[in-house]
């Protein structure tokens, strides 16, 4: 049990030094011009791959119709104007549904 | 709009992300339980460190290999918060300590709620984002110590949908000028590829490569008139 506890208050530690080392290290001191054009499309970027890596997992082995189906029809319904959580719920419901059948 | 409007709104945009939350807490609650972690150990793992990919990393890592390794694992599946950090702070407020413990709030869906274009955050939103995703984390950890369901029984209700679903439609939300959506089909396309190859974490941290367009010319985002 010593293995676990040390092991897991080691990645806490850990976890908490990488969100807080970037704004304790720049402090008030904005980044320059161009690393903010960079820095400004990290969100899409990073959402774009946790897309990919939720729909594929390790070496593409998580892949499943009924999950992509789901995604899919939440992507359809937003762009067809429902809400998110609307969307999201309806993409649940389809690959449950198909997971049913 | 106060402080406290946008903490509600962050805090109800996040609700699809808890609820998926508190499904993946009770798979870890399950699976800590079935490797003999005790019941202290995982609550407190869910409490202080709210890292489901880390938290998940370790505890099968540490089944099966040296403690050391697991550990440096579950710790650079996480190196994203280095970047998403250094994106963060021009937003935030306060010295260096109070910035960095504002930080702590950063997770995957938070990070997203919050963002308002253009490399700006707001902090409020991505408190109240979460508050309840925290909430689910740990709820779920426990239910899953107490009940041990088979995760099977969770995905037949299609709870594995709402993440992918979620990001997908936040992508296509952020995704507004030519460059953006380069950028993120870049970060798609090393993420798809480096999975082959390795660890999601270390594809994920890889695929922020994707956000060098912005250092091509003309990249650079209009001064924010707040700042």
């Amino acid at each position: 049990m010593t293995r676990v506890w040390l092991s897991v208050l080691a990645v806490t530690l850990a976890n908490w030094l990488l969100k807080a080392s970037g704004p304790f290290v720049l402090g008030h001191r904005r980044l320059p011009r161009s690393a903010r054009a960079v820095v400004s499309l990290v969100a899409p970027v990073l959402l774009s791959a946790l897309v990919v890596v939720e729909l594929a997992g390790s070496e593409w082995q998580s892949v499943d119709a009924a999950q992509l189906i789901g995604v899919g029809v939440a992507g359809t319904a937003w762009m067809l104007r429902a809400p998110l959580l609307v969307s999201v719920l309806l993409g649940a419901l389809a690959a449950a549904g198909l997971r049913a059948v | 709009m106060s402080a406290r409007s946008r903490f509600a709104e962050g805090a109800r945009l996040a609700a699809g992300p808890a609820a998926a939350t508190y499904v993946l807490g009770v798979s870890f609650g399950a699976a800590a339980a079935s490797a003999g972690w005790g019941d202290a150990a995982p609550l407190v793992f869910s409490a202080l460190a709210f890292s489901g990919s880390a938290q998940f990393s370790l505890l099968t890592t540490l089944q099966t290999g040296s403690a050391l390794a697991a550990v440096a694992s579950a710790v650079l599946i996480n190196a994203r918060y280095l970047v998403m950090g250094v994106a963060l702070n021009d937003s935030l407020r306060g010295g260096r300590a109070w910035r960095a413990l504002q930080a702590q709030a950063l997770v995957d869906a938070s990070f997203m709620v919050a963002h308002r274009g253009g490399g700006r955050f707001d902090v409020a939103r991505l408190m109240g984002a979460s508050a309840p995703q925290w909430a689910a984390w740990l709820l779920g950890t426990l239910t899953g110590l107490l009940l041990r369901p088979d995760p099977s029984v969770l995905d037949r209700f299609g709870a594995d949908v709402v993440f992918p679903a979620f990001f997908l439609l936040l992508v296509l939300d952020e995704v507004r000028s030519v460059r953006a959506a380069v950028a993120a089909l870049g970060g798609a396309a090393i993420a798809a590829g480096l999975l082959l190859l390795t660890e999601p974490g270390y594809a994920l941290v890889a695929a922020t490569a994707g956000a060098l367009v912005g250092a091509l010319p003309g990249g650079a985002e209009p001064e924010d008139p707040a700042a």
